[in-house]
Parts: structure tokens; C-alpha cells; sequence
């Protein structure tokens, strides 16, 4: 863990303008070009333009992505760092493949938060709030960007408390403990229950890791297409009408929608 | 303010499955329609980089935004009604083409006995049967299967559904339009089990088409290409059936039919001079807030039974339900689906990545009243498929009994299973009960200040039990086929809205032949006004053991056919 914590620090500063052009030309370009492209099903042309830019400007990642796209949500180094440590104990590096930080789950997060998912666009958020029954769902007027900001601080102050330490700084099993405080709802977010909880917290967080661990490339979670390889998920295929009849199992390179890595 | 519009003859509020036939079918009749779509226009050209499951099916690309409209709910009246804040037990549709956009295309008729499930029941069991006395209001549906069948032929020749005969289904005038899909190596596996229990399994009728298909309104749907992101996704070849690209551009062909998007209804007007006729209605246009009065000889609300209800309450048309006295229609007789069934794991590795929303085979044998009830303490009961839709990876994470839900043993377990379990499930009715209705919100609005709809709903005894037998039922199809290991679904105690289940809402408007127990008639006429028609999922007097569209789309063609009368001779139709 020490490694990937001196990595994010000598990356952050000096490639922090660059890699932010990157990720913002990359998805900007993604699409629009995807809204052009038409009816036109055999057209390549949003894969290679994607391919060009991200090579041209990152001088090609040999494990494929980009390992700091920079951030958008996350400004603060510390906070970026527990969190993504929370998302390795969630999905955690094994003989099988590479967890959620190689995999760049918590760059997933950083630019969902910053945009519709932690601002809850799609949501209603009117008030009144009230603390509902569970089969009532989510009822905090808390957005999901303040819930995780919520979160990360409580995730440090809990392993103050029981460890005399920092989340990142903890063993990963003092880690899973702690982060089994937030799943029961035993951990205090720092505000009433009836205003956030920390199950809530831990709910999303646990989403969020597989959803970066799974999603398309395009979103800079599941790099190198690592997450669906370990899944044996071919991605985005045009049609399985040539193999859907075959009795045997079809092990199927995976391709990403825009042909990003 | 209200800027009156030139009057039409029909206005259906929203266009889906629903307002696309009854648009289509009018301006083929020569009427000069409008369709009134909250949403945006869209079409086959706007799927062509749907393959994002991140996007369309966990972040709901397609479906409502929740933050304009949304509705209440609460288990039981002793609990507060709180907004469902975000998507989750049910995806509602938007924009052109709505939930018909996005759906998976498993088409089943319901069964004889749905339609006449009081009396059936009645006469075969006796009366206690029906448990009146415990709260359950089954009641018969005003029509019967064979009235309907035609309109089931016709909806389904519209749609081009890809099939083979039932064995255990209604009686059928002509067999399906085009062949079934084609069969894996799982639903063989589903197939030979069945058979060796002495089920009667087939392949399921599907709108994903097996073949490319030319329907009666000379359009063109194309052969499924398999590509597994059917559900939640729209199709980028014009192979699944939807609004967009059969009904919608057949009634556009007439010269008679126009789409306003982004106009939000939020008014039926009632005739001031005349209390049985609707004027037009009023809605927002949801680009500019400007305010539009659209008169129209015939208003059809095809907006999905949510709003639906929500139309007709709010411009004070029927006699709301109230659960203490029973008094009142608008609301009740709301239900939903649940769901009984099994995980089987296996050494095998499966091609469960690959498939299409209605590739799958199921049977009848403990749907309906298929088999005997009597010495049961349900009614009903849920037809039983395995499906292979297209599993993707962000939303299936399988794992055995006891295994945590993150963590390296979790990651282990859902990266193995993926691809080596098979689920087998009945898709149970549930019966109506006087507790479960809808009613408006008084405390929570939508963004053009309107009340929410507040939904009281709980499954009943009858659901559970229901659900309970299935879940055995599926998995001993499941041992039969080989499993390893069984996972059994856990019978659900309360309702909840937070995960997905179906987006198989009913009731709310039931149609009957008494209107002391229905707000429209056999013709989806409402019982008030006679130039006023509600059709859709909502007209179910309960929901069958089925996905409901093609019953949806044979009542539209039933309603489709009442308005073209109507428009005629402006009576009632008896
Ligand atoms: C993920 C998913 C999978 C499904 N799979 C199946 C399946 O396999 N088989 C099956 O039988 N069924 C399935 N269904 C259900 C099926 O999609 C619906 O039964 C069907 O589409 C309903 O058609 P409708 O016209 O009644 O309503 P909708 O399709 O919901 O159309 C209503 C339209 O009205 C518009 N509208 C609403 N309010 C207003 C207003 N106030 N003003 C103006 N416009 C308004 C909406 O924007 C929408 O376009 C599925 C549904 C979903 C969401
Ligand atoms: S599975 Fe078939 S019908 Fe469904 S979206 Fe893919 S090609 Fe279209």
C-alpha cells in the first residue's frame, strides 16, 4: 500500500493539468462523436479516434487506461487515499486479478461525484425529509457527493478511535472491521441517524467499487479491461447470433464501446 | 395564460405501447390525432452506442427523471407516505416510445381463467375460496379471454412476436407470426427437465424477432441479433419490437397523426355544460413553460397507470377509493408481481453473457388454476422460466449461502459464478386486497406543483404462500437439471421499493362490467365521461402470472376500436 500511496503522489501534482485535459477530451469527444455516428452499425470511427487521442496524449499505457486521469471531485490527497483503500477492501487484489485501485475504481468514483450520480440530478430531492421504514428507501437530503465526504471523515475518525490511526494506515483487517462498523450501521457518521447513515454510506460504496470495477473503460474504471477479464464478459459485442446456439462454452476477447482501454 | 390549441379529434397523453396503437389505428381510421409526450422524440438512430450497462441499465439513461416526478409510498396506512427518491423496484418509462423502449419483449397472453377469476373460481372451489372475508377483492375483468383473443392476434401481428402454440395458454386463432427464437444450451437443460417431470415447456413468445418481419402496417422489424443488452437498453437494429418502430411511424404514415414532445399534461378538462364529457385537456410545455389548452373530441390517457390515476384524480373525475368504507373505485385493486424461484451452480461454465430480453423457455402447469388447488391455501399461481437475457457484470454477482457481500471471498465467488449458475423463477400473480390502493399525496408535489401519487401497497398471505410454493417447484426443476447446489429464493415479508422486481405495476383504473367496482368499461370507456378512455396495465382488475403487454397492447386495440366508435356515433358503448 505504501507503493501505490508515493505513485499517487508523484503523479498527482505534476501530471494534474495534462491528465485532466486527457479525461475531459477523452469523454467529451466519446460523446459526441457517439451521438454522430448515425445508423452507420459497421463504422469503427469512434473506436480508432478514441485510440488516437488516448495514445497521442498519454504516450500509451502499456496496462492500458490512464493510471492518473486526474481528478475532479476529489482535491484533497488524504481523502482520495481512504478512499480508495475503502474500495480495495471491497474488492481487493488476488490471485485472480487486480482490485479496485488498479483497476482505477476510485478515478470512477472521483468523476461520477462530480457530476449527475453525486449530485443526485435524477433524483427527488424535495423536502420535507422524515427517516422512513427501510422498505422506503433512501430518505436523507444528503446528496451522494456529501454522504461520501460524510463517509471518508467518519472512516478516519472511527479508526482513531479503535486503532490510534488513519483508515489507510490501518492493517486491512482493522480496515474490514471498521468498514463492518459502517455496513451494520454501527459506525457514527458525525450527524443524527435520522439525517444520514452510515449503512447508507457503506451501500453506496459498495455499488460504486463494482460498478468502476465493471463499467465501460470509458468511465476510467475497469483499466485494461481487467474487471471484465477476470468475469470472462466479452464487453461490448455487436451480436452473438453466430455463436448463441453453441453448446460449448465461447471464451470471447473483450472490446469496449468507444474502444478505449 | 392558456393559449388554446386548434381542436383534434383524439389526444392520447403520452405515446408508448399504449397511445402509439390508439394513435395508430385512429389516423388509420381517418382521425386526426395528436399525442401528447412529456418526454423527447427518439428512435432506433439514438441506440447505435447503447452497449454502456453502467449508463442504461444502472444509472437509467432511458427512464424517468425522478427529480421532475415521482410517487409516495408506505407499506400500511399507519405508516407516512415517503417520496421514492430514487428508480428502483419498478423503471418507469419516458420519452417517445417509453417503457416499450426499453422493455425485454416476453409477450404472454394471460389465461382464461384471469378474466373470469371470480366466477371460476367460485364455481370449481366455492365461494370461501376467494376469502372475501380476509380482505381479498378478486374480482371478474368485464371481458372474457375469447372476446379478447382477436385483439391479442392483432397486437401481436403488429409486433411480429416470435412463438410456438401453448399448450396449457387460451385457444389461439392463428399461431404466431414468426418462429421462436432460437434454443441454447441452458434452455435445453430447462427443456429436457421439464419434459421429464411431465411439464410442457416452450419457448417463450418473444418480440425480440427470430426472423425480419414485415407487419399488417407494412412495417418492418428486424431478426434479433442476440446481442444481450435488451432490457433497459433500446435496440440499435430495429429487431426488437417497440413503438418506435412499428405503431408510431404507422400512424405518422397517415398524415394524421402528430407527436408534441415535451408537453407534460396536466389536466383532464371536464365539459362545464355537460357531465358526461371531457373538453381537452391542459398541459406544459416543459421547454418553455408556456401553458396549452388541446381541445379534443376524444381524450385517451395512455400515460401508464400511475399517471393515469394521477390525471383523472387530480381534474376530480371518479369517485376516489377509500379502504375504511370501500366506497369510491379510482385506486383500488393496485397489484403487482412476485417472484418464486431458484439458483442452481454448476462446474459448467455457461454463455450466460450472450442472449436476448425474451430469449427463454418456460411452462404453465402451476399458473393460473392449470393445476388443483384444493387442497391449497392460495389461489393462482406463476408461469416458471428460465431465461437467458444477457447477464451483465456490474448487476450479477452470484454468490452461495453465507458468503459475504464484499471482501476477497466475495470477489471470488461472483467472478466464478458468473458464467456457472443457471435461475429458474416463476413470475407469480398477485391478488387484490382492500388495503393496497392508490390515493394523492398531501404532502409531497411534482415539478409543476401537482401532487404525487402516494401508493398504500404490502404483499398478502396469498402472495407469500404463492411464492413459497413456486420457489419449491423451481428448485426441483433446478435438481432435475443437475445443479451442484440450490439456492432457494427467501420468502419476502413486506414490500420493498428499493430493489428491482418488475416494472408489472396493475390497478388503479380496473375495467369491469360494474362501475360500484371499475372506473371504465369493457371498452376502457370511463364510466363518467363517455368521450374519455383510460387504457393500460391499470385497467387490471389483479395481475396475472405474466409480463402484462400483451394483454396491455389486445386492451389498446379493444380501446383503439371503442374510440374509432365513438367518434362515429358519440355514444356509449355497450
Ligand atoms: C425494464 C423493463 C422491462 C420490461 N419487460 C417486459 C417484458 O418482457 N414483457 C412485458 O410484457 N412487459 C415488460 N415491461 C413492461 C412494458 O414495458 C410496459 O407494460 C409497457 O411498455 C407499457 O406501455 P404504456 O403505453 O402503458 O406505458 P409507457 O410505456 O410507460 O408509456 C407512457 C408514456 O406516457 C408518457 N407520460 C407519462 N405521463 C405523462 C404526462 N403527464 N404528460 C404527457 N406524457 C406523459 C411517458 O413519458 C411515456 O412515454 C417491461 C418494463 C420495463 C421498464
Ligand atoms: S437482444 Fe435482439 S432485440 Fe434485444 S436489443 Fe439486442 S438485437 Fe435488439
Amino acid at each position: 500500500m505504501a507503493k501505490e500511496d508515493q505513485k499517487e503522489k508523484k503523479f498527482s501534482r505534476r501530471d494534474f493539468l495534462k491528465t485532466t485535459g486527457v479525461a475531459t477530451g477523452g469523454i467529451i469527444g466519446g460523446s459526441l462523436l457517439g451521438g454522430s455516428v448515425g445508423m452507420n452499425l459497421n463504422s469503427v470511427m469512434p473506436a480508432q479516434e478514441e485510440e488516437t487521442s488516448q495514445t497521442e496524449e498519454t504516450g500509451g499505457e502499456e496496462t492500458g487506461g490512464n493510471e492518473n486521469p486526474g481528478r475532479m471531485f476529489f482535491h484533497n490527497d488524504a481523502d482520495f487515499e481512504t478512499i480508495s483503500q475503502a474500495m480495495e477492501r471491497i474488492f481487493p487484489e488476488d490471485d485472480l486479478g487486480p482490485g479496485a485501485i488498479k483497476l482505477g475504481v476510485p478515478y470512477f468514483l472521483d468523476m461520477q461525484l462530480a457530476g449527475a450520480y453525486g449530485n443526485n440530478t435524477k433524483e427527488y430531492m424535495q423536502a420535507p425529509f422524515y427517516e422512513g421504514e427501510t422498505t422506503q428507501g433512501y430518505q436523507s437530503r444528503l446528496t451522494r457527493a456529501e454522504l461520501f465526504t460524510l463517509g471518508i471523515k467518519a472512516l478516519n475518525t472511527e479508526s482513531q478511535n479503535d486503532f490510534d490511526n488513519d483508515f489507510s494506515s490501518i492493517e486491512d483487517g482493522q480496515k474490514d472491521e471498521i468498514l463492518t462498523k459502517f455496513q451494520d450501521g454501527d459506525a457514527d457518521l458525525g450527524i443524527p441517524r435520522a439525517a444520514g447513515k452510515p449503512e447508507d454510506f457503506f451501500r453506496l460504496l459498495r455499488s460504486a467499487t463494482l460498478q468502476g470495477a465493471y463499467a465501460d473503460p470509458l468511465y476510467r474504471g475497469n483499466r485494461g479491461m481487467e474487471g471484465w477479464k477476470m468475469k470472462n464478459f466479452p464487453g461490448h459485442q455487436h451480436a452473438y447470433i453466430q455463436q448463441i446456439d453453441t453448446d460449448s462454452f465461447q471464451e470471447i476477447e473483450p472490446q469496449s464501446l468507444y474502444g478505449g482501454k | 395564460m392558456v393559449t388554446e390549441l386548434d381542436k383534434v379529434d383524439v389526444v392520447t397523453v403520452g405515446v408508448g405501447w399504449t397511445g402509439g396503437i390508439i394513435a395508430a389505428e385512429a389516423a388509420k381510421a381517418g382521425l386526426n390525432v395528436m399525442g401528447l409526450e412529456r418526454g423527447h422524440e427518439r428512435g432506433t438512430e439514438d441506440y447505435q452506442n447503447v452497449h454502456d450497462e453502467y449508463k442504461y441499465a444502472i444509472r437509467y439513461e432511458l427512464m424517468q427523471n425522478m427529480s421532475k416526478e415521482t410517487i409516495t409510498f408506505r407499506n400500511t396506512r399507519d405508516q407516512r407516505a415517503l417520496p421514492m427518491r430514487e428508480m428502483g423496484s419498478f423503471l418507469l418509462g419516458d420519452n417517445l416510445g417509453g417503457a416499450g423502449t426499453h422493455w425485454n419483449g416476453q409477450t404472454w397472453r394471460f389465461l382464461p381463467y384471469d378474466f373470469e377469476i371470480r366466477s371460476m373460481t367460485e364455481e370449481k372451489y366455492g365461494e370461501e375460496k376467494l376469502k372475501d372475508d380476509e380482505g381479498y377483492r378478486i374480482q371478474n375483468w368485464g371481458i372474457t379471454y375469447d372476446e379478447l383473443e382477436p385483439y391479442f392476434d392483432k397486437f401481436e401481428k403488429t409486433a411480429g412476436i416470435s412463438g410456438e402454440p401453448n399448450p396449457l395458454g387460451g385457444d389461439r386463432s392463428d399461431d404466431y407470426p414468426t418462429p421462436p427464437m432460437i434454443k441454447t444450451r441452458s434452455l435445453k437443460m430447462f427443456e429436457e427437465a421439464a419434459n421429464s417431470m411431465g411439464y410442457s415447456p416452450i419457448m417463450m413468445p418473444s418480440a425480440n424477432l427470430s426472423e425480419a418481419y414485415e407487419n399488417p402496417d407494412g412495417q418492418s422489424i428486424q431478426a434479433c441479433q442476440y446481442c444481450a443488452f435488451c432490457e433497459r437498453f433500446g435496440c440499435e437494429y430495429g429487431a426488437k419490437s417497440s413503438p418506435e418502430v412499428t405503431v408510431i411511424p404507422a400512424a405518422r404514415e397517415t398524415g394524421n397523426f402528430e407527436v408534441r414532445p415535451h408537453s407534460n399534461v396536466v389536466e383532464v378538462m371536464k365539459d362545464e355544460d355537460d357531465d358526461s364529457k371531457v373538453t381537452g385537456v391542459r398541459f406544459i410545455d416543459t421547454q418553455t413553460g408556456e401553458e396549452f389548452f388541446q381541445p379534443a373530441d376524444v381524450v385517451v390517457l395512455t400515460s401508464y397507470l400511475f399517471n393515469n390515476y394521477k390525471l383523472l384524480r387530480v381534474s376530480e373525475i371518479g369517485e376516489q377509493y377509500d379502504p375504511e368504507t370501500e366506497e369510491g373505485t379510482l385506486g383500488r385493486n393496485y397489484c403487482y408481481q412476485i417472484f418464486g424461484g431458484a439458483v442452481g451452480f454448476f462446474d459448467e461454465q455457461f454463455n450466460t453473457f450472450m442472449g436476448a430480453g425474451a430469449l427463454g423457455m418456460a411452462f404453465d402447469d402451476f399458473n393460473g388454476d392449470n393445476y388443483d388447488h384444493s387442497d391449497l391455501d392460495f389461489l393462482h399461481g406463476g408461469n416458471m422460466a428460465i431465461t437467458q437475457t444477457g447477464a451483465r457484470p456490474i448487476a450479477t454477482n452470484t454468490t452461495r449461502e453465507g458468503t459475504p457481500s464484499w471482501g476477497a471471498e466475495f470477489k471470488k465467488e461472483s467472478i466464478e459464478n458468473y458464467t456457472r449458475t443457471l435461475r429458474v423463477q416463476a413470475q407469480c400473480a398477485t391478488l387484490p386486497h382492500k388495503n393496497n390502493y392508490l390515493d394523492l399525496d398531501e404532502e409531497y408535489t411534482d415539478a409543476y406543483d401537482i401532487p404525487l401519487v402516494q401508493l398504500t401497497y404490502n404483499f398478502t398471505d396469498q402472495d407469500r404462500s404463492v411464492q413459497k410454493y413456486t420457489i419449491d417447484r423451481a428448485a426441483e426443476v433446478m435438481e432435475e437439471m443437475g445443479a451442484n447446489e440450490i439456492k432457494k429464493d427467501t420468502v419476502v415479508e413486506d414490500y420493498d421499493i428499493v430493489p428491482y422486481q418488475s416494472t408489472h405495476n396493475t390497478g388503479g383504473t380496473v375495467m369491469g362490467d360494474d362501475p360500484e367496482k371499475s372506473v371504465v368499461n369493457n371498452y376502457l370507456q370511463h364510466w363518467d365521461r363517455d368521450n374519455l378512455f383510460v387504457v393500460g396495465a391499470g385497467n387490471f382488475a389483479h395481475n396475472g402470472g405474466y409480463n402484462p403487454t400483451a394483454t396491455v397492447g389486445a386492451l389498446a386495440y379493444r380501446c383503439a376500436e371503442g374510440v374509432i366508435e365513438y367518434a362515429e356515433d358519440n355514444r356509449r358503448l355497450e
